[in-house]
């Protein structure tokens, strides 16, 4: 079976500002994701796992490689195209409180891209009260602004507008980052519902590994640029091949005192063996 | 550092060009017209062309710039078509008098503002009302009516002092003193509303941002906070507003010059205007926009020693 | 003429009031309602000049030289040519309106569209737009409308259109740095993955964002184009039989002595229309930015409730042995639209000596508000209505901020969340860390430098020297975070108040930052008290936690005893939502495998 996104050898340049020269980001990366899997993307600052993210949406120019998806070159498209892309390929950004219009009611943010995807504005109006009820949210939320919403509501909120056009791949980044514990969990479930409900692909990219491990089927591990580990994610986070993923899964603390002190020996151990002087 | 100056410098000197090249341009709509002004009322057609291509004003645009511009890099800006003296000194006495009230002008409505926009910011509740009242005068009531109003009530009514004339500096200091108090009286009243308010603005900003809420829980004091830290980080945005402000009251000079009787550059650059004497008024032209240009890059360069992250765009 | 606008910090920010609470905002405002009934009533009658003129405002009757106020057919009376000073007044307020409109409209859509073209396309198109916009601001104003009358021919409808073209950088600039600005935000990526075209993004949402500076902007810009247009009549350039307030003014200001009030009038009407247009710029502005709280006093220090403040403790009872903090009952108020908000809740808690108690709880628990209540750093408006904070048996609330300024980067020190906003951006790290030494170790400037030195080799910084000299913006956040622990530990102090202070760092790198807090903290045998809500955090390096809830403490015990037996329902629900991190991995690649994991 083919793979829904196919990424091979991906490669992207920053610009440099003023006269110096262009960085590049991603070094030739390559992964894949079947129908209604869930691939983790995980890594820390300057690993390439959003900008990963945003060339799969079309938000970052690609400088080599190819994405692909449902056998589709998509690696550079014409905002025509993306418009057909939208159907297919959608997102749920971070930051609850900027990936939501503050000037619009949620009825009009939500049935904007219906509506621009070729629905009447009755049909969209329907389609927002369905979507509102999905991510269990009450209907009378159309005529409310975002600020009148909690961090974890709005997330509900973009996830709604995600899934607007019945897409098969959504990209998720750093979905639940800024939500408080109780409230991650919660916006998990929903993820999971909705996947399970709707057989939607998720590329779920985090920082967080707990998170990642809890929701993906395979896991990505990205290092300034490479991957340098993929596999299943259960199999990845407890038996890791590569150095960078086992400091990784070392420095991420464990919520109990003496497994914890365990683990600060084991990272110990590890740094001993392989000293690094700190560099950041 | 100074690889930054330099690539302001050449902006500069490219945008000067290209001011007085516009200008030109435009101007050169106007020379059929100047011609016969100059040749006088009963002239015909015949002899304004023959004039026309005497001069050399019938040749193409670009080339008679050019020419010009040549001459003003070596320091010689031409004649005046209408009284044969030349430009350059004519020029530059007038831009005497006109910096003599826009420069101290300057210099204390940047005073003033820093010190009544810091002490605004660190105050609250009336203090706060009072300065931004102030400030507010300059901003609703235009120059011309600060001029008049000043000029009334202090010279006319009051005489106080002179209401028209301007004294030599070299003639007699205490006389020239006098002479520009009230314009520049004026010209600061109305530089002072912008300048006091960006101030104002960008402290109360600056002392809302978290660095210096840890410097306090370092133990810092808050003047130092607010005279050090704050006032330097505030002081990027207010000196873009200072040298805009510049070119505000060099016009506002204009008016007030006219109102005091002056001799200074509006009078100059509009009887130049009136009779298009073209030699003259890319003079004018080319003098206002080197002050406007250095200026602003003195203004730059105080932002870039400020300011680290401006260095290095 | 202002070719500046008075800018404000919210000019910065699009905003998000929705238009129906503008209108009810600018009805309540008397400043609003005053200066918009005076602009109508004068445009209005401006306009209606032809109609309710008594005279033709250049028909000069030698029966009414100079004629005084309240002769008959010539109530304002006449002026030094016989002509009659209302007519002329209705007709220049005409002119000024036309003026106001050119100038303003032009300014407008040549501002405008530049602003959102720069703002919202590429950086090549944005700099040639840039290049352009500061060509145009070095012609010399005023001078250059008077330079270029042969061009004009007098005709100011003309002046004003390429003043409209010299004021249009000013509105360029708001509208692009606002474009900008909302270009970062990503509901304008989401709009791009919706498929939107970029013209519906740019006029739907962009525009919308940026409506309230511009429509603020237009009334300032129209105050300029009135300004300057009196002014260049005033000067004598333009047409003389066009009447405007300029021209009615010069030629009364001339003649001044035999007719003193001739320039009255114009000027009385010249004021008022400008004034109102800036004044009503203002209240617009305010409208937009949504309701502003009353600026509060910048108070340094706590802002104590009248009778609040405990007892202070006389110096014989400040112990040594006495715990390191010891908060008892405290209550923070902040004043809301309803009267005071708690947001502190009566919290006690203690720290002992060289112990690490770890405050934990989710956003809005208040244990931030907690930690800078006991700096004395709250927000100005902040009121502590009840309760004791004790460092080392000395009595914090109620204290003169000078006092207890004395304590602070001493006994007590900060280290915050967000490490790159918290250092000055314009200074370098090395004169930043050298201050503060100076200042609670009170050395000379060479004996601080070297104390910093060694404490950026004491946190671990490969090259001190370097990141001395170094600005905040040249270094990483993890090197960030660790200067600002240089900086809290450089006096020793007894009690070191960590704010999440790994929250913002990566995985890694947090946890080498938890390994230096606890090697100084053995070292140095501070307390710590650990805001944070991670409980991972926690279990690393807290021997006591205190659970907040909605500004209670819920629960406190050690480590180990909430872990095991959380005795709050709370507690206990935030636990379970700890995700579930099975046995600890078995790392299974020998040492010797050489794998690069630096470049």
């Amino acid at each position: 079976m083919s793979a829904l996104l196919d990424v091979d050898q991906l490669r992207v340049q920053f610009a440099g500002k003023g006269r110096r020269k262009a960085t590049e980001v991603l070094h030739g990366v390559s992964f894949d994701i079947g129908e209604s899997e869930t691939l983790g993307l995980v890594g820390e600052s300057g690993s390439g796992k959003t900008t990963i993210g945003r060339a799969v949406l079309g938000l970052a120019k690609v400088h080599g490689g190819s994405i692909r998806f449902d056998g589709q070159d998509i690696t550079a498209t014409s905002q025509r195209q993306r418009r057909a892309l939208a159907k297919d390929i959608q997102v749920v950004f971070q930051d609850p409180y900027s990936s939501l219009n503050p000037a619009m009611a949620i009825g009009d943010i939500l049935s904007e891209p219906i509506v621009q995807q070729g629905s009447s504005s009755r049909d969209a109006r329907a389609r927002v009260k369905t979507l509102l009820d999905q991510v269990g949210l009450p209907s009378d939320s159309v005529d409310r602004r975002p600020q009148e919403f909690s961090g974890g509501q709005r997330q509900r909120i973009a996830i709604a507008r995600a899934l607007a056009p019945e897409p098969r791949l959504i990209v998720c980044d750093e979905p639940v980052s800024a939500l408080d514990l109780t409230t991650q969990a919660r916006v998990l479930e929903l993820f999971a519902e909705i996947q399970e409900r709707t057989k939607v692909a998720y590329l779920f990219i985090s920082h967080d590994l707990a998170v990642v491990r809890h929701i993906s089927d395979r896991v990505c591990v990205l290092f300034r640029g490479d991957v340098v580990e993929t596999g299943v994610a259960a199999q990845v986070i407890s038996h890791p091949q590569h150095i960078y993923t086992q400091r990784l899964i070392l420095a991420s603390p464990v919520a109990d005192p003496d497994r914890q002190a365990e683990r600060r020996r084991e990272r110990r151990r590890l740094l001993d063996q392989q000293p690094t002087v700190a560099t950041a | 550092m100074i690889t930054y100056a330099l690539r302001r410098l050449l902006t500069g000197v490219v945008l000067a060009v290209l001011v007085t090249f516009i200008t030109f341009l435009l101007l050169s709509t106007s020379f059929h017209d100047m011609i016969s002004t100059l040749l006088g009322p009963d002239v015909t057609p015949d002899a304004v062309a023959r004039r026309e291509h005497e001069l050399g004003y019938d040749r193409p645009v670009l080339v008679q710039y050019g020419e010009w511009l040549v001459h003003a890099v070596r320091g010689d800006l031409g004649t005046s078509l209408f009284t044969t003296l030349p430009v350059g000194p004519s020029v530059l006495s007038h831009i005497v008098v006109t910096m003599s009230i826009v420069f101290p002008a300057l210099l204390i409505a940047v005073i003033v503002s820093v010190v009544l926009g810091v002490w605004a910011a660190s105050r609250s509740g009336a203090a706060d009302r009072v300065a931004q009242g102030i400030s507010l005068v300059g901003h609703v009531v235009p120059a011309l009516l600060t001029a008049i109003v000043l000029v009334v009530v202090f010279a006319v009514e009051l005489k106080m002092f002179p209401a028209t004339g301007y004294v030599q500096f070299a003639d007699n200091p205490y006389g020239w003193l006098r002479s520009i108090t009230l314009p520049v009286v004026a010209l600061v009243i109305a530089g002072m509303a912008s300048m006091t308010a960006q101030i104002r603005g960008s402290m109360i900003e600056e002392l809302g941002k978290d660095y210096v809420r840890t410097l306090r829980t370092a133990g810092v004091p808050t003047r130092s906070i607010v005279l050090k830290h704050a006032l330097r980080n505030a002081a990027s945005p207010a000196l873009t507003v200072m040298s805009l402000e510049f070119i505000q009251l060099f016009s506002y000079s204009v008016i007030i010059e006219n109102v005091f009787a002056l001799p200074g550059f509006g009078s100059f650059a509009f009887s130049s205007a009136q009779t298009i004497d073209v030699p003259v008024i890319m003079g004018v032209t080319l003098v206002s926009v080197i002050l406007v240009v250095v200026v602003n890059l003195l203004a730059d360069i105080a932002n870039g020693y400020l300011n680290p992250k401006a260095r290095t765009h | 003429m202002s070719i500046t606008v008075i800018p404000d910090p919210a000019d910065q920010t699009s905003s998000t009031v929705p238009r129906r609470s503008v209108l009810r905002h600018l009805l309540k405002d008397p400043q609003a309602i005053v200066t918009a009934i005076l602009l109508i009533v004068l445009f209005s009658a401006g306009l209606l000049s032809p109609l309710i003129a008594p005279h033709n405002p250049n028909a000069a009757n030698l029966d009414a030289i100079n004629a005084g106020v309240g002769t008959p057919g010539y109530p304002l009376g006449g002026d030094e040519s016989g002509r009659d000073i209302l007519s002329r007044l209705l007709y220049s307020i005409e002119t000024s309106l036309i003026s106001a409109l050119i100038g303003a409209s032009v300014a407008l859509a040549i501002g405008l569209t530049a602003g959102l073209v720069g703002g919202y396309f590429s950086s090549t198109v944005r700099n040639s737009v840039e290049w352009v916009s500061s060509l145009i601001m070095t012609f010399p104003g005023l001078i250059t409308l008077i330079v270029l009358l042969p061009l004009t021919g007098g005709d100011y409808r003309w002046t004003m259109l390429i003043l409209g073209v010299l004021l249009a950088p000013g509105t360029y600039r708001i509208v692009r740095n606002l474009v900008l600005g909302v270009k970062k935000e990503l509901y304008i990526d989401a709009a791009r993955v919706s498929g939107l075209r970029d013209f519906r993004i740019l006029s739907r949402h962009v525009l919308f964002s940026v409506r309230g500076p511009v429509i603020v902007n237009t009334a300032f810009l129209m105050g300029a184009a009135v300004a300057a247009q009196s002014g260049l009549a005033f000067l004598g350039v333009g047409a003389k039989d066009v009447p405007s307030f300029g021209l009615m003014i010069s030629s009364g200001f001339n003649n001044i002595y035999a007719a003193p009030l001739q320039f009255v009038w114009p000027c009385i009407c010249l004021g008022l229309i400008t004034g109102s247009l800036v004044l009503f710029g203002n209240s617009l502005r305010d409208a937009f930015s949504g309701p502003r709280p009353k600026r509060p006093k910048p108070v340094h220090g706590l802002r104590v409730a009248d009778g609040a403040a405990p007892e202070q403790t006389p110096t014989s009872s400040i112990s040594a042995h006495a715990p390191v903090l010891a908060v008892e009952d405290l209550r923070v108020s902040f004043p809301g639209t309803k009267g005071l908000r708690e947001v502190v809740k009566g919290v006690g808690l203690t720290v002992a000596e060289g112990e690490v108690v770890g405050l934990v709880g989710e956003s809005g628990s208040g244990k931030t508000q907690t930690a800078f209540a006991i700096l004395g750093v709250l927000a100005p408006e902040a009121l502590v209505t009840r309760g004791s904070v004790r460092l080392e048996g000395r009595e914090l609330v109620g204290l003169a901020d000078s006092k207890l300024a004395a304590l602070r980067g001493r006994v007590v020190s900060y280290i915050p969340q967000e490490p790159m906003s918290n250092l000055d951006p314009s200074f370098t790290v090395g004169s930043q860390l050298t201050e503060r030494v100076r200042h609670c170790l009170r050395v000379s400037r060479r004996e601080a430098r070297q104390t910093v030195l060694d404490l950026l080799a004491r946190v671990e910084i490969a090259d001190p020297q370097r990141v001395f000299d170094s600005y905040p913006h040249q270094i990483s956040g993890g090197m960030a975070q660790r200067v600002l622990i240089a900086g809290a530990i450089a006096s020793r102090p007894r009690l070191l108040i960590a704010d999440e202070p790994t929250t913002a760092l990566d995985v890694t790198v947090q946890a080498e930052i938890l390994d230096l807090l606890r090697d100084l903290q053995k070292e140095y045998g501070m307390a710590i008290l650990l805001v944070t809500h991670n409980f991972g955090v926690v279990a690393d390096i807290c021997d006591r936690i205190a659970v907040m809830r909605s500004g209670e403490i819920v629960e406190t015990g050690t480590t180990r005893e909430v872990f095991r037996a959380p005795a709050h329902a709370y507690t206990r629900q935030l636990l379970d939502a700890i995700l579930e991190d099975d046995d600890s991995p078995a790392p299974s690649a020998p040492a010797d495998r050489l794998v690069e994991v630096a470049r």
